[in-house]
């Protein structure tokens, strides 16, 4: 596991390393940063990115979550919060 | 223009381009004969069939065909009514009666589909607050349950005792938790190591368990009921999920448990409620296949040797396939890519074979393959046939075998 309170540049930075081997056409990985339309990951692919995220930081991102995790600025948001405990 | 179609744009100019480089469409078969549970007549032409699921071979069954249609004399054509208003007859009683014989269980719950019984069970059981735990492969039905209930849904990979047991391990352990199972996974014919998941998923505080045994029953375990069966943990499964559609040779789905709340589901389970009870002729014929299956033991030893045949013999010529042996009926063919699986298909059919395409998201990312399911009615010569019309069909297609 990371640092306990990791701030949210190192998640993000973190981040960008976990999705960096999805990024086929190598586009910046930005705050903005969409899965679906940027990346043009399918929903198998960020399940899988899921699971990887999951256990970096040691936390649960059920599935039902996904939908309002669009960007990865958003990913960096949820991880921040749910590491500071 | 654009409208609430046209989100699919993207998937209609796919199949369009596979179609217009000459392969016929694996998704629109019509079979316009069928001859046994092996033999249909495609295109005007006298297919083998080894892709569908018609494990037991019982469509055909004598037995199965007459207690069909003396319910449809007796009986009707359909009941016309939900299960708990006036769709309950005689025969929904005798199968669940079928049923609770063969499992060994207190109680069973017959729905329209196995679709159904996923859907029902997996967004009943687990409410607000509470946990689904599921593999990452599990079927169609058991993802579409999830989204339909209000839980929080956790996906561990595909039969990783260990990721399950971590995933569990993060969970409150005050949480209300439904780990759901499958006996074999239907995409690649493996079956999950029950045995150890059941351990692991138990170890922690407030799991139920429910197992899906689509493609296991009759004929693993000592009484054909499952996996979960032949693993022996019986006394920690809590739901045993199963269809008609394979083994038993009609449809409709179910659920057996030994819960003493169970009956209380048929009330609050919407996809078993709202929505018309299976035709008596369908549970009649069930009832008489389920029963049958309980003494079918010579039909399941030429089912697995029928297995070891047609894996031996397509290892032999060259294919890749997904399992290393045969674990289950199913024999999934591994092809490198969309193009091949549908040429490769496209050629199986000409030459009178029919087998199950599959691509993803049916499949694990990136996985296209071709999928045999084998009958226990298959004779010896019609799996030597199906090996060498794959062999004939890969030379057709320049699809690349490794060297035996
Ligand atoms: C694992 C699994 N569960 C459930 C089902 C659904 O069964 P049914 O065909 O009765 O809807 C299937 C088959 O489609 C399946 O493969």
């Amino acid at each position: 596991m990371s640092d306990p309170t990791p701030d949210r540049a190192a998640i993000f930075a973190r981040l960008a390393e976990l999705i960096a081997p999805l990024n086929k056409k190598e586009i910046a990985i930005a705050e903005d940063t969409n899965f679906a339309n940027d990346l043009e990951l399918d929903s198998l692919t960020v399940m899988d990115l899921v699971a990887n995220i999951e256990d970096e930081w040691d936390i649960v991102i059920p599935l039902n979550l996904l939908p309002e995790l669009e960007t990865v600025g958003q990913v960096a948001d949820a991880v921040a919060r749910m590491t500071d405990k | 223009m654009t409208d609430l179609l046209s989100k699919f744009d993207g998937l209609i100019a796919e199949r369009q381009a596979l179609l217009d480089s000459g392969v016929s469409d694996p998704f629109a078969i019509v079979m316009s004969e069928v001859k046994s549970p092996t033999e249909a007549v495609i295109n005007g032409k006298d297919t083998i069939l080894v892709g569908t699921y018609n494990y037991m071979g019982m469509t055909f069954d004598p037995d199965v065909i007459a207690a069909g249609e003396d319910a449809l004399r007796r009986f009707g054509a359909g009941t016309t009514g939900s299960r708990v208003l006036n769709g309950t007859y005689q025969g929904h009683k005798e199968v669940e009666e079928a049923l609770r014989d063969f499992y060994g269980t207190e109680h069973a719950m017959v729905f329209s589909t196995g679709y159904q019984a996923n859907l029902g069970m997996v967004a009943t059981l687990a409410g607000r607050g509470d946990y689904v735990v599921l593999d990452a492969d599990s079927h169609a039905s058991i993802y579409d349950g999830c989204a339909m209930g209000n839980a929080d849904i956790i996906r561990f990979r595909h039969n990783s005792v260990e990721d399950l047991s971590k995933r569990l391990g993060r969970l409150p352990p005050e949480a209300n938790k439904l780990v759901v199972l499958e006996g074999v996974y239907s995409m690649l014919g493996d079956i999950a190591p029950l045995k150890e998941m059941v351990a692991a998923a138990k170890a922690h505080p407030n799991v139920m368990i429910l197992v899906d045994e689509a493609h296991g029953m009759g004929f693993f375990g000592a009484h054909g009921r499952g996996v979960y069966e032949a693993a022996g943990v019986e006394a920690d499964v809590d739901f045993v999920v199963g269809t008609f559609s394979k083994s038993v040779g009609t449809v409709g789905g179910f659920c057996v448990s030994n819960h003493p709340k169970f009956e209380i589901l048929r009330l609050v389970c919407r996809p078993y409620t709202f929505t018309a009870s299976l035709p008596p002729a369908v549970v009649a014929c069930a009832a008489t296949s389920i029963r049958k299956l309980m003494h079918s033991d010579a039909k399941r030893e030429r089912l697995w040797e029928n297995t070891r045949h047609l894996h031996g013999g397509l290892t032999q010529a060259g294919f890749t396939l997904a399992t290393a042996t045969p674990e289950s009926a199913i024999i999934a063919v591994l092809m490198p890519d969309q193009q091949t699986t549908a040429m490769m298909w496209s050629a199986l059919i000409e030459l009178g074979v029919y087998v199950n395409m599959a691509r993803p998201p049916a499949t694990p990312t990136g996985i296209y393959l071709l999928r045999c399911s084998i009958c226990a009615e298959h004779t010896a010569a019609q799996i030597d046939a199906i090996i060498d019309r794959f062999k004939k069909a890969a030379a057709a297609t320049d699809c690349q075998l490794k060297a035996a």
